[in-house]
């Protein structure tokens, strides 16, 4: 007889199971975290460390709140840029991969360039840019030459991932190259899709900066990454650590956004977003 | 109804004639073979794996083209003539059951409005009607094949090609779906085709069993299954069903066994 007495049991099992989870994911990293801010809180306060070599984290918080003009604004900008950027890589990473599925031809002969985007570092090519284009296109630019290469390389992956039978099906039943792309391909490459396009997100970022700072050391310049370098020259180091922690907020911000997108899609039928069988 | 029914002799639905399949890499898959099907018959292709009647199979769809030989399947005319059920049941995972039926008519322009009550019709032939928007991973291995089956009904083929569509499933869902189709069969008249490995579900299908050789695959005989009594759980247990199967093992084991000394 196991009717009444294990039933109690299994319930608070339960409950304590989620309690211990909920402190797992939630509870024990922020507490992590604000032990960390605590401690460097204490190094720089007990070890007498000046505010131009580290600032402690409340100097860092006032100085965040008392220069947020500024920097919102260039947060702004540098936000802006690494959207257009992004844009254009989904635009031309999956408009190339497409190419690329129709045409081997076309394939083999792009597909080296586009490889050597993709290992030259960008702020090597920034300079360049900026000679050959206006400053914000420039900037644009090598946010899409960062952020472009991993959705081409997923979305053409996910293109070759297609179902054979599921080919099959649309070929004995005359499917037009358009109908196999919008009712298969597509479908088919969007979890693989949708993977690139998280990483092109953080890309585009870290690509606008990239070009910023290159583009700062020029001349004019009002973002995030101009901040940085400019209050490095004036010793500024508060705002500096202000404005990279607007930056991996940021960064942040966009991933998670991001992965939204891609669960509320997935969602319904791909493994990758379902919940696991308990 | 004892779904034996005698056509016309010349009003054939699928015809081969000295068809091979050389692969691509030289070796001869297939033939030289010779098929002749009714319209409106139920035959099974019986042989060992690799023996070539999957791509038999294909070649009668068209989706493999043969190296030699002619194969007539009038039904290839007609946009929608041929329905096929993959070994897999090959749904989109992407989307509900409804609009994985719906696909083949959407293929073919065909607006929704008018595709609608045909899906709807397909489904209830399958018994799915309850599940129209379910997705394919909610569903079990049985019921993903019956809305494979749904699929290649809703374009009303006239004939029908399965390509051992059932071998994944537990024998109690076979049966299930054994009899499903044979009901299918009897209500609408089509042309069946159906690969299969197993020698009872052959027999207890099909109007003909056609046992096929391994490597190249051609036919080694043919059987006639006839039986006046309807093939129901009965048919299974009974003394000419175990007969029928004993000859057609025979069949069998000699087929595969000529293959492997040649």
């Amino acid at each position: 007889m196991k009717g009444l007495e294990p039933l109690p049991a299994v319930e608070r099992g339960d409950a304590a199971q989620a309690g211990e989870g909920r402190w797992r994911k939630i509870v024990w990293p922020a507490t992590v975290f604000l032990a960390s801010v605590v401690l460097w809180g204490a190094v720089v306060h007990f070890g007498s460390i000046p505010p131009y070599i580290l600032p402690g984290p409340l100097l860092v918080m006032r100085t965040l709140i008392a220069d947020w003009p500024v920097l919102s604004a260039s947060l702004g900008v540098t936000l802006f840029t690494a959207l257009e950027g992004f844009i254009a890589a989904a635009i031309g990473g999956i408009a190339l991969a497409l190419l690329f599925k129709q045409s081997k031809w076309l394939e083999y002969a792009l597909l080296p360039y586009a490889i050597v985007l993709q290992v030259t570092p960008v702020i090597a090519i920034a300079p360049l840019m900026l000679i050959y284009l206006p400053q914000q296109a420039a900037v644009v630019a090598c946010a899409w030459i960062v952020a472009f290469f991993p959705v081409l390389a997923n979305t053409t992956l996910g293109l070759n991932s297609v179902d054979r039978h599921l080919a099959g099906l649309f070929q004995l039943n005359n499917a037009s190259r358009w109908q196999t792309l919008r009712y298969l391909q597509l479908p088919s490459a969007l979890p693989f899709i949708l993977g690139g396009l998280r990483i092109a997100g953080g890309l585009s970022l870290i690509g606008a900066v990239a070009a910023e700072i290159a583009a700062g050391a020029a001349g004019s310049g009002s973002g995030l990454a101009y901040r940085i370098a400019e209050s490095s020259y004036r010793l500024n180091i508060p705002r500096m650590f202000a404005a990279l922690l607007l930056l991996s907020i940021a960064g942040i911000v966009i991933y998670m956004l991001l992965a939204l997108v891609s669960h509320a899609l997935l969602r319904r039928w791909h493994e990758s977003a379902l919940r696991k069988e308990k | 109804m004892t779904g034996l029914r005698m056509p016309s002799p010349d009003s054939f639905a699928i015809r081969l004639r000295d068809v091979s399949k050389v692969y691509d890499n030289g070796k001869r898959g297939l033939g030289p073979l010779d098929l002749d099907i009714r319209q409106g018959e139920f035959v099974s292709l019986l042989g060992a794996s690799g023996c070539g009647k999957s791509t038999t199979l294909r070649l009668i769809a068209g989706l493999a083209a043969a190296s030699s030989g002619t194969i007539e399947v009038p039904a290839r005319a007609s946009r929608h003539g041929i329905g096929f059920v993959f070994q897999e049941p090959t749904l989109m995972p992407w989307t509900t059951v409804r609009e994985n039926v719906r696909l083949p008519l959407k293929l073919a322009h065909l607006p929704d409005a008018e595709s609608s009550p045909r899906v709807t019709d397909a489904l209830l032939q399958v018994g799915l009607s309850d599940f129209a928007d379910a997705f394919p991973r909610e569903l079990s291995g049985g019921m993903k094949m019956r809305v494979s089956l749904a699929r290649a009904l809703v374009t009303s083929p006239e004939v029908l090609l399965l390509d051992e569509p059932f071998a994944a499933l537990d024998e109690i869902t076979r049966f299930k779906l054994n009899n499903d189709l044979l009901g299918l069969w009897r209500k609408l008249g089509k042309t069946v085709v159906f690969v299969t490995h197993s020698v009872f579900e052959s027999v207890y299908l099909s109007q003909r069993v056609v046992v096929m050789t391994s490597r190249p695959g051609h036919v080694h005989s043919e059987h006639a299954v006839v039986t006046n009594e309807p093939r129901d759980d009965a048919f299974r247990t009974s003394v000419a069903y175990a007969d029928y199967c004993r000859d057609v093992s025979h069949a069998l084991m000699q087929a595969t066994g000529a293959g492997v000394s040649a």
